[in-house]
């Protein structure tokens, strides 16, 4: 069988796995910036039950495996009366794991703030949360997105293990293809080349795009 | 907690323990490729052959851009396809220690540029073969600066192991599974996973912070 003819008949297939993949990421992706908004500005906190609770998340999903804590969220937190199906769990998963990273970029980028804009924001008498939208975060948004952009390839990454729980992404759909045809090196490696184009030339530009995007709204072009 | 069952954790975790010693192993045994093979990849790159170095480049790049667990599938089965058959230990230390040689020749490359430039024309000055210049001059020094970047990949890589089962690794992952369909119990097994895994690489990482620092310390950094 040529590689035009095995396109022709389990390209399909692939696509439709590809499709569930972008879902995973959006949806993932999504969940991964609230959770590093919310888990890195609580890092920052005075209060120390926000700032425990936020450490505490941190260094669990940091310490321990992707696919561990998706297997532990299908399997083991049905246990406590919380079952999610099998697509939710996927990208909950995913998103948890890489907002905890993502976290640590957030806060990064707003101790990389410079002192004189949070003290020009007290002396025009900003309310903190203003100061914080308005002033800050804007200019931690700026400098963490060169990072953000490598920890989303990674998210892209992560979403290939929620195959593992049956969700028809492109890695299952190209495990699948490969148990019926045994060419493993055009189904794995189509695989491979989908993934590398939705990171190299979708994720990546992307990113470049919204910092140059960023830094002209800021006057920093 | 309701549910725990205390005798059944005690049963298991001897075969859990076991399997943790497989886990640091096979970490261990794709670190050792990675290191070296990362530095292959990295001094590639700086050869005068064009082609070699954008070869190379490209190849890192997708390595670091697509899935180890796909990476892992692909050089079990497609090896068969061609008559070479790798048993999975095989294929899984092949696998993740190209996946983690792609990252760590990023890191080395970034500790070769941080050696001043100065280096470079006193090694030529001394008219030194190209060799000696890498080998007696610039790795030296672009050791230290890359040494935080490689521990942190090998905290990475032993939390990647788990992917390993997939392939029928007996590593720790999939030694839960096979617990958990045994007994029909995933809440012990898998808790202790995450359980030991956190054992590990929360001290591992504290290390890797804190040897960082003594080395900041010692070239005066800080």
């Amino acid at each position: 069988m040529s590689y035009t003819e095995f396109l022709a008949e389990h390209g399909p297939r692939l696509l439709d796995g590809t499709l569930v993949t972008a879902a995973q990421f959006f949806l993932a992706t999504a969940l991964a910036i609230a959770v590093a908004l919310v888990m890195g500005l609580m890092k920052l906190s005075d209060n120390w039950l926000l700032k425990g609770v936020s450490v505490v998340y941190i260094e669990i999903f940091r310490g321990t495996s992707l696919l561990v804590q998706l297997y532990w969220i299908f399997f083991v937190l049905p246990l406590f009366g919380v079952t999610l199906e099998k697509f939710t769990a996927g990208f909950v998963a995913v998103g948890m794991n890489l907002g905890a990273y993502g976290a640590e970029l957030v806060r990064g980028g707003i101790l990389a703030v410079p002192k004189g804009q949070w003290e020009a924001a007290y002396s025009l008498s900003m309310s903190p949360a203003r100061r914080m939208w308005r002033i800050i975060l804007p200019q931690a948004l700026l400098n963490m997105l060169p990072a953000w952009g490598n920890l989303l390839i990674e998210l892209l990454k992560g979403t290939a293990l929620v195959a593992l729980i049956s969700v028809a992404d492109l890695m299952f759909e190209a495990r699948q293809v490969n148990s019926a045809t045994y060419l493993s090196a055009q189904t794995f490696g189509t695989a491979l080349i989908i993934y590398y184009v939705f990171s190299r030339f979708l994720i990546t530009p992307f990113m470049r795009w919204l910092e140059l995007v960023m830094r002209r709204k800021m006057g920093r072009a | 907690m309701f549910d725990w069952d205390w005798a059944f954790t005690l049963e298991i975790l001897p075969r859990l323990l076991e399997a943790t010693l497989n886990t640091l192993i096979a970490a261990g045994a794709g670190y050792v490729i990675a290191v070296f093979l990362g530095l292959a990849f990295a001094l590639a790159q700086r050869t005068p052959f064009r082609a070699l170095t954008l070869g190379v480049r490209e190849a890192v790049e997708f390595i670091r851009s697509t899935p180890l667990v796909l990476q892992i599938f692909f050089v079990f089965f497609v090896g068969p396809q061609f008559g070479v058959t790798l048993s999975p230990w095989t294929a899984g230390m092949i696998a993740i220690g190209l996946h983690y040689s792609a990252y760590l020749s990023e890191v080395y490359r970034g500790g070769i540029e941080s050696v001043p430039k100065g280096q470079w024309e006193a090694a030529a000055a001394l008219s030194l073969s190209t060799r000696d210049t890498y080998f007696r001059i610039i790795i030296p020094q672009a050791l230290p600066p890359s040494l935080a970047g490689m521990g942190n990949y090998l905290v990475g890589i032993f939390k990647d192991t788990p992917m390993l089962s997939v392939i029928g690794v007996a590593e720790l992952m999939h030694t839960a599974n096979a617990i958990g369909s045994e007994n029909y119990r995933y809440l012990e097994p898998y808790t202790m996973v995450g359980i030991i895994f956190l054992c590990i690489s929360l001290p591992a990482a504290a290390m890797v912070r804190s040897f960082e620092a003594w080395v900041r310390r010692k070239l005066g950094l800080s």
